[in-house]
């Protein structure tokens, strides 16, 4: 019998694997990838526990983060491949002008 | 309330009563409006008035004593007890229950002042067109000399204290822009400077008075002042008293703030005759004796006055008789007989009207004086060292009538004017009584002595003995326009004090103003007192014919005693100041100055600096490396969600 215990633990895993996966690789892309595997956690999160206490809140929540997703890929690609034109590159290493 | 105070006081509220100036007297604003007017020409008219600015400067001080002459006749004309005639001009301040009219007040005491320095004015602005003609800024001169007038006329001629305090300030004013009108020459800004300072002090005096009476009395009207000064308490008068002396001390060059008379001798000649005489040093005597409402009331305040008196006259005569330029020794003198004045103003009523009528002949002979010097230094190409004069009184007959003449009524001969007048105060001051009388008294006898003393030494050194002139200098008689006001004061040297004092002249004259009735009989011309005072002249004569007249006048100074030393060195006035006020007032600006770099804006600095210098390191966070922003998100977010789960549990 799957628990939903055993989804909260996979959601935590696959949201350590995202977070790790943005604070070690370079490739902005990657960055990306990894950030939705962290968004995707976390919604698998909402619909376990939605399910857990028999509650539509979780589910619609969900929906919400896909939207927001979406969207936030959409921007993020577009500043990421106009980046790349410029700096021939996808490092975010190397888009570091805004500092002190 | 007014009743009552009319019956304790019956004979002061019974010779009070201040009228409405009526007919000719309507016009008394017209003293003022000459010099102003003559002001206004010369100075904001430019180079355009270059040509003719000094008969415009004459015929304004000339005019305004013609219409004194007329106002003083009209006068004359009304019964003694309504001659006191007042008359407002405008609303100056009406602010709640302040209230001040500008108004001018005509009685006995002011056109007496008005007289003398329209007249005397008058005649030094004549000298002055001589003894200016070569400089080429004469317009100017006669411009300030001008607004001189006209602040002196406000002064003397203003109904209450606060229009007396205008014409104060722009006779301070004036007397700066002419003591220092050689800017250009480094002693003659200073000399400025420091009289401007000097007067500063006590006007300081002068307007803690006038706040302290609006104060006490809602007032600062001489008729409401006076009326309530009764009513006020011992304290508040005698404050009041030592402050109006505070003022007094600062224009008229007495103790402890005398130190500015000697160096404004740095001004051209006929400012310094104009200062001595007319204006500006006669106003601390004026403003005693019309304050003398308050100063009956309070003994201690009195004291005061007479002890100032006293002492300055000494001062200034013993620092006179070691001056070798002829202009600083007379500045010394003017010191003493200021003393003379302000001791008898403040021997109360007694007293007052000796030191009007000492002022009035002082300001003939003083003015003649000063207007010889003048003439003297001018034909000496502005040589005042008196060791480089004399033989003089061949070459400069004239001007050696004129000296002389003004020079035997300074030391009191009989029958000149210094004799009478001086003789009043000798007298007064032992008719106080007791041993502050004996002192006072004994004070002016030696006075005279050493006046008699310093004057001798300064007609000696200046017109007889051997001629110790420069090679380049010719000297000869300065011209008419010069020496006809001089022969007019030696004039009024001469019969001035006769005329003032014989018969009690200028005291039933003044005698309603001063609140008492008519002196009884007069005393006889010669008295034990001044019969002594006559023998110490001829003693101090002799002392000084003995030194200066029968012996060569060495023409390097010799080193000299102590004491000649110290009087040479204004008997320390100026290392007194330097050392009490200056030096402590450097070291305080000092540690002020340090205290601000250090303390102050140390602080500041600091503060800063520690801000600057956070923030530099803080700003280093700030890496432009995305992997470590999201990794402080993790760790901010990792804390976040710590401290709730800590919270919840």
């Amino acid at each position: 019998m799957v628990s939903p215990a055993h989804y909260v633990a996979l959601a935590v895993v696959l949201f350590v694997i995202g977070a790790v996966g943005v604070l070690v690789r370079r490739n902005a892309m990657v960055i990306f990838m990894c950030v939705e595997l962290m968004l995707n956690a976390v919604n698998l999160a909402f619909v376990a526990f939605a399910r857990m206490h028999a509650n539509l809140d979780g589910q619609v929540i969900a929906f919400f983060v896909m939207v927001v997703a979406a969207s936030e890929v959409v921007v993020g690609l577009a500043i990421l491949t106009s980046i790349f034109r410029t700096r021939r590159s996808a490092s975010v290493d190397d888009a570091n002008l805004l500092k002190y | 309330m007014t009743g009552s105070v009319a019956a304790s006081h019956a004979p002061s509220a019974a010779v009070m009563t201040t009228l409405q100036a009526v007919g000719v007297q309507r016009a008394a604003w017209l003293l003022l409006a000459f010099p102003l007017a003559g002001a206004a020409i010369l100075l904001l008219g430019g180079k355009r008035t270059n040509a003719w600015g000094h008969l415009v400067g004459v015929a304004m001080p000339v005019a305004a004593f013609c219409y004194g002459v007329i106002a003083f006749i009209a006068m004359l004309r009304y019964p003694a007890l309504h001659r006191s005639r007042d008359m407002t001009l405008f609303t100056w301040i009406d602010v709640g229950r302040f209230h001040v009219n500008i108004g001018l007040q005509l009685d006995q005491l002011s056109i007496s002042f008005v007289l003398l320095i329209t007249g005397v004015g008058s005649l030094i602005h004549i000298f002055a067109v001589g003894y200016m003609a070569s400089d080429p800024e004469r317009r100017r001169f006669f411009g300030y000399m001008n607004l001189f007038l006209a602040a002196m006329l406000l002064l003397v001629l203003a109904d209450n204290y606060l229009g007396l305090y205008a014409g104060w300030e722009g006779v301070g004013l004036a007397s700066y822009l002419l003591i220092g009108f050689w800017q250009y020459r480094p002693a003659a800004a200073t000399a400025a400077k420091k009289a401007f300072i000097a007067n500063r002090v006590g006007d300081a005096g002068l307007s803690l008075a006038i706040m302290l009476m609006f104060a006490t009395f809602g007032t600062v009207s001489f008729s409401g002042v006076f009326s309530a000064a009764h009513a006020a308490s011992q304290p508040t008068l005698t404050a009041l008293g030592l402050l109006l002396l505070l003022g007094a001390c600062g224009k008229s060059a007495q103790l402890p703030l005398q130190s500015w008379l000697l160096d404004a001798m740095e001004g051209p000649t006929p400012v310094s005759a104009l200062i001595h005489a007319a204006t500006m040093v006669t106003a601390g005597v004026y403003l005693i004796v019309r304050s003398s409402p308050i100063f009956d009331l309070s003994a201690g305040a009195r004291l005061a006055v007479t002890i100032v008196g006293a002492a300055t006259l000494l001062f200034g005569a013993i620092i006179g008789c070691a001056k070798d330029d002829i202009k600083k020794a007379l500045a010394g003198s003017t010191m003493s007989q200021i003393g003379y004045m302000m001791l008898a103003a403040g021997l109360g009523p007694a007293g007052y009207v000796f030191a009007i009528a000492h002022l009035l002949a002082h300001g003939f002979f003083k003015a003649g004086l000063f207007l010889g010097a003048g003439s003297v230094k001018h034909e000496m190409n502005d040589e005042v060292d008196m060791r480089r004069f004399g033989g003089l009184r061949t070459v400069m007959p004239v001007t050696f009538a004129t000296f002389l003449l003004g020079y035997l009524a300074i030391i009191g001969v009989p029958p000149f004017s210094g004799f009478f007048t001086k003789d009043g105060i000798v007298e007064a001051a032992f008719d106080k009584g007791g041993t502050s009388g004996f002192i006072l008294g004994c004070a002016t006898v030696l006075g005279a002595a050493i006046t008699a003393f310093y004057m001798t030494r300064v007609m000696f050194m200046t017109f007889a003995g051997e001629r110790r002139w420069d090679e380049k200098a010719h000297p000869h008689e300065a011209p008419p326009v010069m020496t006809v006001p001089m022969v007019l004061l030696a004039v009024g040297s001469v019969c001035a004090g006769a005329f003032l004092v014989l018969g009690s002249r200028l005291g039933g004259f003044l005698a309603p103003v001063r609140g008492v009735g008519p002196e009884p009989a007069s005393h006889g011309v010669f008295t034990a007192a001044g019969l002594v005072t006559l023998v110490l002249v001829i003693a101090g004569v002799l002392i000084a014919w003995a030194m200066y007249g029968r012996q060569q006048v060495p023409a390097v100074a010799p080193a000299g005693n102590f004491a000649t030393v110290a009087a040479r060195k204004d008997l320390y006035g100026d290392a007194i100041n330097e050392s009490v006020l200056m030096r402590p007032g450097q070291w305080l600006t000092r540690l002020s100055v340090y205290f601000d770099n250090r303390g102050v804006d140390g602080l500041v600095n600091t503060l800063a600096a520690t801000m600057g210098g956070t923030s530099g390191r803080l700003r280093r966070l700030q890496t432009g490396f995305v992997r470590s922003y999201a990794l402080s998100m993790l760790v901010g977010a990792v804390l976040l969600v710590g401290a709730l789960l800590l919270v919840k549990l």
